[in-house]
């Protein structure tokens, strides 16, 4: 075994100049494509459970295309397609921010379809019989239990959207990942700047799913 | 815009058409996949089943397994098998990177299939490990003839859909320079700028893999279900 790191060259100024940049665009593109996600997985999944077959076909084609494509080649296509179809080049961080929200409201939107079924269906009748409209019954009634019911596997899902920004690396964001390998490269240190970052990736995922679990045990509701 | 599905006849410069090239490419991805499936399935199998003995060395180990292996990014976890191991095992300087990705994608799919093990086999009652002990069987017997038959039929719903991530997951062997269908597809779109049919074209090939794949699952579902569990009773 060889072991010869030298992990000196990472001081603060190097962190703050290489990580935290990337390090902040990929909180962005989390946070951003989980609240875009969650919004559009929403209305597709209400889509999918209104019964009306022009509103569930679409969105099932949607949901389905797009969980049996790989997300490099989703980033891939979007990274393609978006200037084709504004007429002019996007940014490569710009265009993983509108992919992840696409791309993840596919994810979101299966979690959220349970989380509506889990709400027992005499509520919804309940609903209706004290004179609730669908969309009140819906926004008053059924969502908020769907949420709380949802919220772990919603963070959970999540937490996976944060390692999957590394993919972004496809189309040459700059986001946490690719932060270290320039430093590790200007520093010719890939070997340390590559263990560092899966300490750090680690790090944050592990405390997140932990806290997950917390939040898990807090807020099941017992019926 | 205009269609342009000749690109694919076009040749490559090397020889071959891009057409060849492609399949090619396509039988990377499902080495890499299926490879990778071996190995998850037989490492995540064990730490599974470790995570249900009642030895706390055993649980531990397959537990700190699960969450390192969970809670890296896949594509992070390739760069420390293809930069990392190898300057530090000089032994591994050698090995080929598609090995490298192989073992990459399988161990963190071990993870997720430790996981489902695990889940699998806490749904049996605890009564058949208590009989099966009872009966005189050891330990392992217990796992080899009562609950691992059982517990294995129950977890192959969530296996297909790992086995058609796995798929999906190959993809990230672009990264480092193995030619499956996402380094085609971005290589061929650089070369033709015919993008849109290279992509159409590689996005159809990962759909009839997947597609496949669920298949055949459904298959020797269908073949090992038990009968009087759901779904099953014939």
């Amino acid at each position: 075994m060889n072991l010869n790191l030298d992990f000196s060259f990472l001081n603060w100024g190097v962190v703050s100049s290489f990580v935290a940049k990337g390090l902040i665009f990929s909180v962005q593109l989390t946070v951003i494509a989980m609240i875009g996600g969650i919004a559009l997985g929403t209305v597709l999944a209400l889509m999918r459970l209104s019964g009306k077959k022009w509103l569930v076909a679409p969105a099932a084609f949607y949901v389905n295309t797009l969980r049996s494509i790989p997300l490099v080649m989703v980033i891939l296509w979007f990274f393609l397609l978006i200037p084709l179809l504004i007429g002019r080049p996007m940014g490569a961080e710009l265009s993983a921010i509108i992919t992840f929200t696409v791309f993840e409201a596919a994810y979101y939107s299966e979690i959220m379809r349970a989380g509506i079924q889990s709400v027992p269906k005499g509520q919804v009748y309940a609903g209706y019989a004290v004179g609730m409209t669908y969309p009140q019954c819906m926004q008053l009634v059924v969502l908020p239990q769907a949420f709380r019911n949802m919220l772990p596997v919603l963070l959970t899902q999540t937490i996976i959207l944060f390692q999957d920004t590394s993919l972004v690396y496809a189309i040459g964001a700059y986001d946490l990942l690719k932060g270290f390998e320039v430093a590790g490269k200007n520093f010719n240190r890939p070997v340390e700047t590559y263990l560092v970052a899966a300490v750090v990736y680690f790090v944050i995922c592990f405390s997140l799913s932990m806290l997950v679990r917390r939040l898990q045990k807090k807020i099941a509701i017992i019926r | 815009m205009t269609w342009d599905w000749q690109v694919f006849l076009q040749d490559t410069g090397g020889g071959q058409t891009y057409l060849n090239w492609m399949l090619s490419a396509w039988g990377w991805t499902l080495s890499v996949a299926v490879c990778a499936l071996v190995v998850a399935l037989s490492v995540g199998s064990l730490m599974g089943i470790l995570r249900t003995t009642p030895n706390k060395w055993f649980v531990a180990l397959g537990n700190c397994w699960t969450e390192l292996f969970r809670n890296i990014p896949l594509l992070v976890q390739l760069f420390l098998w293809y930069h990392v191991i190898p300057s530090m095992f000089l032994v591994l300087r050698g090995v080929p990177s598609f090995v490298l990705v192989v073992l990459a994608l399988g161990f963190f799919t071990s993870a997720r299939i430790a996981e489902q093990v695990k889940a699998g086999i806490q749904t049996l009652p605890k009564g058949q490990t208590y009989a099966g002990l009872a009966m005189g069987l050891t330990l392992p017997q217990t796992y080899r003839y009562v609950i691992l038959p059982m517990a294995f039929r129950i977890v192959i719903p969530p296996l297909t859909s790992e086995s058609m991530n796995i798929i999906k997951n190959s993809s990230v062997a672009f990264a480092v320079s193995i030619t499956e269908l996402t380094m085609f597809a971005m290589q061929a779109q650089e070369e033709t700028s015919r993008g849109i049919e290279i992509y159409l074209a590689v996005t159809a090939l990962y759909f009839v893999s997947a597609f496949s794949v669920n298949r055949l699952a459904l298959f020797i579902e269908n073949r090992v279900q038990v009968p009087g569990m759901i779904g099953g009773g014939k």
